[in-house]
């Protein structure tokens, strides 16, 4: 076992060769320790030129047993497809990653998973959902999984690992690679209970072209995706396709036609994905999903291997036994998670109350609010004195200066 | 026979008195010219030759000597025709009553023996008069500029013909030569209006003007960020209108910069307007700062006592932006060169204008799609130090066409008040410049933009629940110390134009909001 696995260690790291390849080759040879003792005239049918050259280079240089105690001594796990670890909803995709590389502990494969995916630069209101709904999931027990980048991803993560929760960060680098840096904390916190994984091996630079593989990946590791905020052709919207692909429900946090950032959701909504209007719903419905899915995939199994008939039926009926459990529980507190903004905020003087009613979570130029004030009623509002108000707000933490002449409201 | 006759030459802003020595004797023919020249005076020795000739008065073939003393200095400019060409006229025994000891002569000549305008009259003319010469003679353009200074005559002449006659004749010379009379008050008086504009034209932007008007009382270095075309040039090209005029001193100071650099009006006496330069973004290190083998003031000494607007700033070079940190500092700028260095004045307000990333819309998500890393980048291209000495940072909107024509005729119909013009936001910068004299009186400081970081507690004295205040600030924002009290002067401003002796919170919460951008 220990012997195959150096071997497919060394598949996995050839620059250039891919998932496609290392199938093709698999198919030609029958295993990594073939392919590795196969001559070169061999391997020409199935790989180009340059990949061959590749390959053998990196066979002459490779030390197979020390590279891979390497891997060990960096906390660096390596499973490939043929391992009964491999995560179950990940091998069921098309085109499965042969090989992944993780650090931490694996999201389980009886729980719920939901990958929560967004724009980069969201705005204030993209920020407070992926929080709430991140709070939500990790207080739930519901693994999240995402890509970790800045914005929507980081921040849901961040969110559902802080409040207890599971949480995966796939990478479209290496695994000993933090990108983006900014999100290093959480980086350096998720091993502890979640996991970070990638299919590259570790040393890999983010490159371009490494994100759509990695999105494919996120959306294969979960049940449901949530979309939170995005453009028109942005990058979310590819990981929607993959995961239409791949059969999994996406749900859609709906937003303003007036907000760019929310085209790409409400296109979603227009081409009949679901509408994500609290955590509370979207969880039980998300529940509710996964068990028929949990069903359909165990009478599968059934079917299959009588031996492991017994043991299969039992994890699923507790499951659904805890799930059913759990989601009554959570019926009850479905009231508090409806997410809203209070118009009135009750730490905000009521001198700077007109002025808080006219922010607004996308950020809003100062000049605007002064005109709005300039019909108010409320006193004087000059342009000395909307500034100073604003800032005030920024220090009571109800407002947040966007740039020097935008602010925008900010969520508790 | 031998004669020495005064002239004066530039350095840096001030000049000193040259004795330009002739001597005509017997020997081969020559015209030799000694006394470290460079080319343009070497050259002089032609245009005198052929414009006295011109005049009528012809060179006897005898060697003439010619030294321009302090022999060690370097001398440049082309005002040394004239007094070389009365050396040589009085060394031929032209005039032999006059003494010329307490004369001094200024001017190039035209090859029809006319007489040009030269550079940096005004400077000559004061050191003249703090060296006891009692009369200049000087090119007619420049006989007002030169006239400004007391307890001199000064003459302007037209042609050496004229001079001659004057020089000949001084009996009856008042009528050939009249000396110039200006009288300075008045002329002074009559304010320079040329500013561009007035600040009740631009609707809207009450942020930008309320920090202009900041800015201007406190002379503090303000910059404007917003997208194409929403009124950045226009604001700045305004400012100089709401400084408060200058004092005859400041003027005196003005009016030498620009007559060195030879840019001065002809027939202009004194400058009473603010400077306004604005440089395009091409410009080099040595324009900027002055500069080139031969050193002339610079743009930022042009702006002395002004305004230096640099529109586009991130597409200004960097290193000519960084030549700017000293004198932003030190207010005035060391030329130094192989033929020596030089000072000019160099204290100006620093207004810049820039967009807020590559597509000019951000923050606006709807509009703006750089990423953060685009808008980051783009900041990046002024450096910090360059960033660290503007007190004000200010956002202009966009402009809806729309709600400008609304505006303006909700104006006219009187619905709507009118906007600030300059003559009200001026009188608040004198009141509020009033105030800033009485606490600077007997420091180094004139303005509370002047201040520096070790005297910041002294002059910006804040109450007990005020420092409070600002401690909670300084965390809550989570700004650098040099952005702490970048924000304390400021605070300062907004207390002078409201005429409060005290810092309240309301300033440090409005000064705090005009913090520099990088911090936001």
């Amino acid at each position: 076992m220990f012997d195959t696995k150096i071997y497919e260690h060394w598949l996995c790291c050839i620059p250039g060769v891919g998932n496609r390849s290392i199938s093709r080759l698999l198919a030609l040879c029958g295993s990594a320790r073939e392919i590795y003792e196969a001559p070169e005239e061999a391997l020409r049918q199935v790989l180009s030129a340059d990949k061959l050259t590749e390959l053998v280079d990196l066979r002459r240089r490779w030390d197979l047993q020390a590279e891979y105690d390497k891997l060990k001594e960096q906390g660096i796990g390596f499973l490939t497809i043929e391992d009964n670890d491999y995560p179950k909803r990940l091998r069921q995709i098309p085109d499965a990653p042969y090989g992944i590389f993780y650090k931490g502990i694996l999201p389980e494969d009886d729980k719920l998973s939901v990958a929560v995916i967004g724009a980069r630069d969201c705005s204030e209101y993209g920020k407070y959902v992926a929080e709430e709904l991140g709070r939500y999931l990790g207080q739930n027990d519901v693994q999240v999984i995402s890509g970790m980048a800045r914005g929507i991803d980081g921040i849901s993560q961040q969110a559902a690992f802080w409040a207890g929760g599971s949480t995966t960060a796939v990478l479209g680098c290496g695994v000993d690679i933090c990108y983006p840096a900014q999100n290093k904390g959480l980086y350096q916190a998720i091993p502890e209970r979640g996991c970070i994984l990638s299919s590259y091996p570790p040393g890999t630079q983010p490159r371009p072209q490494n994100f759509p593989p990695r999105n494919r990946i996120v959306s294969g590791l979960a049940d449901v995706v949530v979309v939170i905020e995005a453009r028109n052709k942005s990058g979310t919207l590819i990981t929607v396709d993959m995961a239409l692909e791949q059969g999994k429900e996406v749900y859609v946090v709906p937003g303003r036609i007036t907000d760019r950032l929310s085209d790409g959701c409400n296109r979603l909504l227009k081409q009949g994905a679901a509408v994500l209007t609290s955590p509370a719903d979207f969880l039980d419905e998300a529940r509710g999903l996964w068990l028929e899915q949990w069903g359909i995939l165990s009478r599968k199994h059934i079917g299959e291997d009588d031996a492991a008939k017994e043991m299969e039926e039992d994890t699923v009926k507790e499951a659904v036994k805890d799930a059913a459990e759990t989601g009554t529980t959570k019926a009850g507190t479905a009231e508090a998670a409806v997410i809203s903004v209070e118009t009135c905020n009750t730490t905000v003087p009521a001198t700077l109350q007109p002025l808080y009613r006219l922010l607004d979570l996308t950020p809003k130029p100062v000049e605007k609010m002064l005109e709005e004030l300039s019909g108010s009623l409320h006193g004087d509002w000059t342009v000395s004195r909307v500034t100073a108000g604003l800032m005030r707000l920024c220090m009571l933490g109800v407002a947040v200066q966007a740039s020097p002449g935008h602010f925008s409201r900010k969520l508790p | 026979m031998f004669c020495t006759i005064f002239s004066g030459a530039l350095s840096g802003v001030s000049a000193y008195l040259v004795g330009v020595e002739v001597d005509i004797d017997r020997g081969l023919p020559s015209f030799s010219m000694v006394g470290l020249l460079s080319n343009e005076v070497r050259e002089s020795r032609e245009r005198v030759c052929v414009a006295l000739k011109n005049a009528g008065f012809d060179l006897p073939p005898n060697r003439i000597t010619v030294n321009l003393s302090p022999a060690d200095r370097k001398k440049e400019g082309t005002a040394f025709d004239l007094p070389i060409a009365v050396g040589v006229l009085k060394a031929l025994g032209y005039f032999p009553d006059e003494e010329l000891e307490d004369t001094l002569f200024l001017g190039e000549l035209g090859l029809n023996g006319e007489i040009k305008k030269a550079r940096g009259v005004l400077p000559v003319v004061k050191a003249a008069a703090e060296q006891g010469i009692r009369e200049c003679i000087v090119p007619a353009v420049n006989a007002p500029e030169g006239a400004v200074i007391p307890g001199i005559r000064v003459r302007g002449v037209e042609n050496i013909g004229q001079l001659v006659s004057f020089l000949a004749d001084r009996e009856h010379g008042e009528d050939i030569l009249p000396v110039t009379n200006l009288l300075v008050e008045e002329l002074f008086e009559r304010e320079d209006h040329s500013c561009e504009g007035d600040f009740e034209e631009i609707s809207g932007q009450e942020g930008a003007k309320r920090a202009a008007l900041i800015a201007a009382a406190g002379f503090h270095n303000l910059l404007m960020f917003g997208p194409p075309g929403a009124g950045k040039s226009m604001i700045a090209k305004r400012i100089p209108g709401i400084l408060p005029p200058l004092t005859l001193e400041e003027s005196l100071e003005v009016t030498a910069v620009v007559s060195v650099a030879g840019l001065l009006e002809e027939g202009k006496a004194l400058l009473t307007g603010r400077p306004f330069q604005a440089p395009h973004h091409t410009i080099t290190q040595a324009a900027m700062t002055g500069g080139c083998i031969l050193p002339k003031p610079g743009v930022i000494s042009l702006a002395h006592r002004g305004v230096l607007f640099l529109d586009e700033l991130p597409e200004f070079q960097r290193s000519v932006l960084d030549s700017l940190r000293q004198p932003l500092e030190e207010h005035l700028i060391h030329i130094a060169r192989t033929s020596g260095t030089v000072t000019y004045p160099a204290n100006f307000m620093l207004v810049a204008a820039m967009n807020p990333c590559p597509c000019g819309f951000h923050p606006d998500k709807n509009k703006c799609r750089c990423t953060q890393v685009q808008v980051d980048k783009y900041m990046g291209k002024v450096s910090g130090p360059i960033l660290d000495r503007f007190d004000l940072c200010v956002e202009l909107q966009r402009v809806d066409v729309r709600a400008l024509y609304k505006k303006r005729k909700e104006r006219n119909t009187g619905q709507n008040a009118q906007p600030d013009c300059s003559a009200d936001m001026r009188a608040r910068v004198i009141a509020a410049r009033k105030i800033q004299e009485e606490r600077f009186r007997g420091s180094k400081y004139k303005f509370n933009g002047d201040v520096e970081a070790a005297d910041i507690g002294k002059f910006c004295v804040l109450g007990e629940e005020q420092r409070e205040f600002a401690e909670q600030l300084y965390c809550s924002l989570q700004i650098s110390v040099r952005a702490y009290h970048r924000m304390l002067k400021v605070a300062r401003t907004i207390a002078d134009l409201e005429g409060s002796m005290e810092i309240t919170t309301d300033h440090l919460l409005e000064a705090a909001c005009y913090r520099t951008g990088k911090e936001v």
